[in-house]
């Protein structure tokens, strides 16, 4: 292991890796990732699906909020574009290797429509017209009965390459792993190019980027592209995923965990996504043990198991806000620099 | 003629209420800078305090309502003490995801102590309607709108008269110089809080009596405040009046004539067109405080 920061050189500043052993480490962890379905139930499988889906997805919105410092509530209606173009392009027979990126394309169009507001509005005023976009795209949802089902929903057929349907949770399991390294390496690299660094310096201050060269409206409106690509991938992700979606797959609710992903996992960082993405998305499995196991000796538990998952994560969020406002990253950034030097960390 | 004049009645009643909830939106947002997504939540935990004293204890309508405010003004002090005041000096986000995670543990405590089924409530308006001319009006919809609006003239005069409004008119100002002029800003913004919540508590109140029923479904009041704030200004009293009353109406309207053409749900939609609209022409709303900054 390194003990220091000894870099001769720009490339080795820019490298998205510094150390051999983050390599071999992020190796590891890959190969123990595709091995999971090897030891996972079915349930746990359904499970990594989804963090995988919302590992995506926070990505996405990290690119948005974290990076560029747009506040967007509207995810749950970009996740609802992704996955309803993905049902309709499905149902009249386009394979699954051209829904999922047409499904991406067309979510980041929508996503740059709603972003031209965002040439005049920032702040809480962009966070009040993304919502308005929520409750828009909602009601398309529910009226456009021909491509949409309406209220009743349409279902999904599994993905299939050839002969071979992604038709069972452990097919499904690589298709979403794979989707979700590409767009994290997709991601880390984009921050070391002149578009990221664009929406880091709008993200900073807007005034100073322009006065720079930047022009803030133009990255602004890739910005909610790039953004709404990600989230549209996962939407289409996750139509294959729940094989049946209907408008209420993609209440507010999903844009509040996302928001939450990122804050709790850190604004502006790729492992803050990840990690905060882990983090909701386990939350109430987690409590759905811990319930199941007192169950027993406090069958009043069980009754409240809804009401429970709800105040659990509103308390984490007010207590993450209060007590680690830069989210899990900044607390992993920490404990790596104690074990970098660790034991002459001083 | 009839249809239309009944549609401006009910929108007005509707229209009043949400005025009423969206008085709480400004008055947090003006002292502290704070957009509330909460709003919502206080309506729910003030009907419900005030239907379990009510139902629970038995105890008299105007007792069940003193306890609810009282029980609303403490609220609203804790929430301030506890979860706001470490955000100040936060970004934006942070302030909009802590008031998401509040709204969060309310619902969640109303959940989990009375359930998600509707409630029938303690106290409801007479439903025999009272004839203006020929015109049947619900005497529930006459009577929350006539209290909203003694409501909304006494909040008036305790913000143009009253040694706190005017303490929290000049924190609204300039939090710097009202603090240099002796006033504490922290007191200011835990008074908001609890405006906030007994004004929310008191639409929730008149709404369930106006329904006859409460349940988690209240709480999408707290989002429609949203549009009125903002075609009234995020920043002005007298635009959330207005902006309630019009938001009101024209939900009604589109909802009443565009219903039949579109297949239903227009009246849910319609507040955020408009919402989208003035943002796009005048994004600090009808009354609000013009910050001009070009990029």
């Amino acid at each position: 292991m390194r003990c220091g920061d000894f870099r001769t050189s720009y490339s080795a500043d820019m490298a998205i890796f510094d150390s051999t052993f983050a390599r071999v480490a992020l190796v590891v962890v890959i190969a123990a990732l595709a091995a999971l379905p090897l030891v996972g139930t079915i349930y746990w499988l359904d499970v990594a699906n989804r963090v995988g889906i919302a590992v995506i997805a926070a990505m996405g919105l990290n690119i948005l909020t974290g990076y560029t410092g747009q506040i967007s509530l509207g995810n749950a209606a970009f996740m609802a574009v992704g996955g309803y173009t993905t049902a309709a392009l499905a149902a009249r027979g386009v394979p699954f290797y051209l829904t999922v990126p047409l499904a991406g394309a067309l979510t980041a169009l929508v996503g740059m429509i709603f972003a031209i507001p965002s040439l005049r509005l920032k702040g809480l005023y962009l966070a009040i017209a993304t919502l308005a976009a929520h409750f828009i795209v909602a009601f398309v949802v529910v009226h456009w009965e021909k491509l949409t089902g309406g209220v009743a929903g349409i279902t999904v057929e599994p993905p299939r390459l050839g002969g071979f349907a992604f038709d069972s949770d452990h097919r499904l399991y690589y298709l979403i792993l794979g989707a979700a390294i590409g767009h994290l390496f997709f991601a880390k690299n984009l921050f070391r190019t002149r578009v990221g660094k664009a929406f880091v310096a709008i993200r900073d201050h807007d005034i100073s980027a322009e006065v720079m060269g930047v022009e803030v409206f133009r990255y602004k409106v890739l910005a909610f592209g790039v953004s709404s690509f990600y989230v549209g991938i996962a939407g289409s992700l996750f139509a294959y995923q729940a094989r049946l979606i209907s408008p209420e797959s993609f209440p507010l609710d999903v844009a509040i965990d996302q928001l939450a992903m990122i804050i709790i996992g850190g604004l502006g960082t790729v492992m803050g996504s990840i990690l905060g993405a882990m983090f909701i998305t386990l939350l109430p499995e987690v409590l759905r043990l811990v319930t199941g196991s007192l169950g027993h000796t406090f069958p009043a538990l069980v009754h409240l198991f809804a009401s429970l998952k709800l105040g659990v994560f509103g308390l984490t969020i007010v207590l993450f806000l209060i007590f680690e406002p830069d989210g899990m990253a900044a607390r992993w950034r920490r404990i790596k620099a104690y074990w970098k030097l660790y034991p002459f960390s001083y | 003629m009839e249809f239309l004049l009944q549609l401006v009645v009910n929108g007005l009643a509707v229209g009043s209420i949400y005025a009423l909830v969206a008085l709480g939106f400004v008055v947090i947002y003006k002292s502290s800078g704070v957009l509330n997504f909460a709003q919502g939540e206080l309506l729910l935990v003030g009907a419900y305090a005030f239907f379990g004293v009510a139902h629970h204890y038995h105890a008299p309508l105007w007792a069940a309502l003193l306890v609810a405010l009282v029980f609303s003004i403490v609220l609203g002090l804790l929430i301030e003490r506890l979860i706001l005041r470490p955000m100040i000096g936060e970004p934006v986000i942070s302030v909009i995801m802590v008031t998401l995670g509040l709204a969060g543990i309310l619902r969640a405590v109303v959940q989990g102590i009375w359930g998600t089924d509707t409630r029938t409530f303690p106290t409801s308006f007479d439903t025999t309607p009272f004839h203006l001319g020929t015109l049947p009006i619900a005497r529930g919809a006459l009577l929350s709108f006539v209290i909203v609006a003694i409501l909304l003239v006494l909040f008036s005069l305790f913000f143009r008269t009253s040694r706190h409004g005017i303490a929290m008119r000049a924190t609204a100002f300039s939090q710097q110089v009202a603090l240099s002029m002796g006033i504490s800003v922290k007191r200011i913004f835990a008074l908001s809080w609890s405006i906030a919540a007994v004004v929310s508590a008191l639409g929730g109140i008149l709404l369930g009596a106006l329904r006859g029923g409460i349940d988690g479904s209240l709480t999408t009041l707290g989002l429609k405040a949203v549009p009125v704030v903002i075609l009234g200004g995020l920043d002005s009293i007298g635009g959330a009046i207005v902006g309630g009353l019009v938001i009101g109406l024209i939900e009604n309207l589109a909802g009443g004539y565009l219903d039949p053409l579109l297949g239903g749900g227009v009246k849910e939609v319609a507040p955020f067109v408009v919402l989208v609209v003035i943002l796009m022409i005048k994004p600090y709303g009808l009354f609000g405080k013009v910050r001009i900054e070009r990029v």
